[in-house]
């Protein structure tokens, strides 16, 4: 399988912060790679990197096999590299359809104006195939609930994406309708050809749709495997971090779950 | 899951959102409901404001301040301010005025260096604003002083005096008073050329921001820039275009300034950058950037323009002019919001 994107021995310090250090990964035509951690692990980071938002300062990243440095996010979109951030969301007062189209208006005529009937009805179209209707898209997105806002830009990531789709965290805000259509658009945009970079706190979501797993740890990689190597169990183990969770769960034991706090009487 | 029927027709049902809370949810409307409300008033206790020649100068007051207050709002809408686009106007006309007249040139060329000048300075306020990441209050305020200090230094050395000399008798004054200072009379009504460019650059920006590209920038930039980076807007581009919107019209008005009264007085504008960040205001532009409107702002000079020869023309003592100014403000900023949470609870 012909790697699209490819990172070798990646460092990022933020001054003194060793966020990366010697990552190496590869995101290939037609799989999800999934990337799990800790919070703190460097998986933002990571993929702020491939994004375009941050400049690498060791190791490096190639497209197509040709090295390159993402000057800015705009390069990396038309390098067909698309992004859900985690924390980089939606300009809040902005329309629905307009932060839809973001970056990436369409225009038509002699004086490029915006085509405004074309983007609402495509970004009404596309809403709607994630199961959540927005009544108007005229109003601002501040309006919306935190799960429609990451479904706005989920929708817009998935429209856009024309080679890889990065999603960072995109089911932590989400109910459990919209994280399984979340899910299925991974796997419909991986059977479609693109690459994919899913990156999640739950190993099982991840090994629903992940073909390659890897496993962030204080900014290293600890584990690099293909799906054919692990099994969920050994997964979710890894990631809690197999002995960590060995002593979590011989330390809880003494705890009994069913008289922890006393029902407070009613005075 | 709904059945994509079933969406359409809820979408159906929402989509015909009251027309009134549409048209109340628009940023301008605020300055709206106040002009009008201004206008009434002046009408009933100013008698010559019932006079229809006097349009013609409660318009030229307007435009003076509007032709500022239109790329100021859109900077704001871009989340930046310009504390010197006041002093700005002066060093424009000055700039031009004294190269001309030092060196016996035709003015033309001084009304070129000055546009080059006038941009410069905006581009100068930017790339500053976005080098050092201080925030445009500070970086502008520097400049505002640095320029009031420059305008009163310059024409000092230049002329040995507070005011630029005259240059009514020198090549191409002539045309360049047509261009920049000449008046039409339309039955009563004496219009000035400032009006004209005043409708023209509310008009354009008013297209830009609501129908291109850029505008969607500007909007994006103020709201959330790093949220707009991030989806690939050019930031720095868009935000650095604005300050140089603010320096061309700056220059524009500044070229006015100098044909019209042919000196131009070292020490003005100076408290200007307020009145046009109050129109901008009154016109439904927020402080924190991403939501207003240039029509709004235009709007908000009218006002500006009314309330100004209306406490002359109403006989009253023009010192509480400033006072009646900043209840305005007030006034029209609590309405802006209270009609603005109207219309989103719907
Ligand atoms: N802009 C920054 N400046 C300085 N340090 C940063 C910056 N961004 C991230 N870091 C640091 O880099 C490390 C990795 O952060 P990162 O956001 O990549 O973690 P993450 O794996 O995405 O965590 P989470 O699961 O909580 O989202 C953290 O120690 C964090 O404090
Ligand atoms: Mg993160």
């Amino acid at each position: 399988m012909t790697a699209i994107l490819s990172l070798s021995n990646v460092g990022k310090s933020y001054g003194n912060v060793h966020a990366l250090r010697d990552v190496s990964l590869s995101v290939r035509q037609g799989e999800v790679t999934c990337v799990l951690g800790d919070n703190g692990a460097g998986k933002s980071t990571l993929i702020k990197i491939v994004s375009g938002l941050h400049p690498h300062s060791a190791g490096e990243v190639s497209l197509d096999g040709s090295p390159v440095s993402f000057g800015s996010p705009r390069d990396a979109q038309a390098a067909g590299i698309a992004t859900v951030y985690q924390d980089l969301a939606l300009a809040p007062l902005m329309s629905v359809w307009r932060n839809f189209f973001l970056g990436n208006e369409l225009r038509s005529g002699l004086l490029r104006m915006l085509d405004i009937a074309s983007m609402k009805r495509i970004c009404a179209a596309e809403l709607s195939k994630m199961g959540i209707v927005i009544p108007d898209l005229e109003r601002p997105v501040a309006s919306l609930s935190g799960g429609q806002r990451q479904c706005v830009a989920i929708a817009r990531a998935i429209y856009f994406g024309a080679r890889v789709i990065i999603l960072d965290e995109p089911t932590a805000a989400l109910g459990v309708k919209q994280s399984g259509l979340v899910l299925r658009y991974v796997v419909k945009a991986r059977d479609a050809g693109l690459g994919v970079i899913f990156i999640t706190h739950n190993p099982h979501h991840a090994y629903l749709v992940g073909n390659h797993f890897v496993i962030l740890k204080l900014g290293r990689v600890v584990l690099d495997a293909h799906r054919d190597s692990l099994t969920l169990d050994r997964l979710a183990a890894e990631m809690a971090g197999g002995e960590e969770l060995a002593e979590l769960s011989h330390e809880l034991r003494g705890v009994d779950a069913g008289k922890v706090v006393p029902p407070a009487s009613p005075s | 899951m709904s059945t994509v029927e079933e969406l359409a027709a809820r979408d159906d049902r929402v989509a015909g959102r009251p027309l009134a809370a549409r048209v109340l949810s628009r940023p301008e409307v605020g300055s709206l409901v106040a002009a009008v409300v201004i206008f009434l008033l002046f009408m009933a206790v100013a008698e010559p404001f019932r006079n229809v020649a006097n349009v013609g100068t409660i318009l030229y007051g307007a435009s003076t301040i509007g032709m500022m207050a239109v790329p100021v709002a859109l900077l704001m809408i871009g989340g930046e301010f310009d504390l010197s686009a006041g002093v700005a106007v002066t060093t424009a006309g000055l700039s031009g005025s004294l190269l001309a007249w030092n060196f016996g040139l035709n003015v033309w060329v001084g009304v070129l260096f000055s546009l080059v000048l006038a941009v410069a300075i905006g581009a100068f306020n930017g790339w500053l604003l976005l080098r050092t990441g201080l925030p445009s209050f500070l970086v502008t305020l520097g400049t505002f002083f640095v320029l009031q200090g420059v305008n009163l230094g310059v024409t000092r050395i230049a002329t040995g005096n507070v005011a630029s000399a005259g240059i009514n008798d020198m090549d191409g004054f002539a045309s360049a008073h047509a261009v920049f200072g000449s008046e039409v009379t339309i039955g009563p009504i004496n219009l000035k050329i400032t009006v004209l460019y005043w409708v023209l650059l509310t008009l354009i920006a008013a297209y830009v921001l609501l129908r291109t590209r850029i505008g969607n920038w500007i909007f994006a930039v103020g709201g959330d820039a790093g949220a707009a980076r991030a989806v690939g807007v050019p930031v720095r581009a868009t935000k650095v275009g604005l300050f140089m919107a603010v320096g061309f019209c700056a220059w524009l008005s500044g070229m006015h300034l100098l044909f019209q009264f042919n000196t131009v007085q070292s020490g003005e504008g100076v408290g200007k950058e307020f009145i046009f960040i109050i129109a901008a205001v009154i016109g439904g532009c927020l402080l924190t950037g991403g939501y207003g409107s240039v029509v709004g702002a235009s709007i908000g000079a009218l006002i500006f323009g009314m309330t100004q020869l209306g406490i002359n023309y109403a006989g009253w003592n023009p010192d509480w002019f400033r006072t009646f100014l900043g209840v305005m403000l007030l006034l029209a900023t609590i309405v802006n919001l209270y009609v603005k949470r109207r219309a989103d609870l719907r």
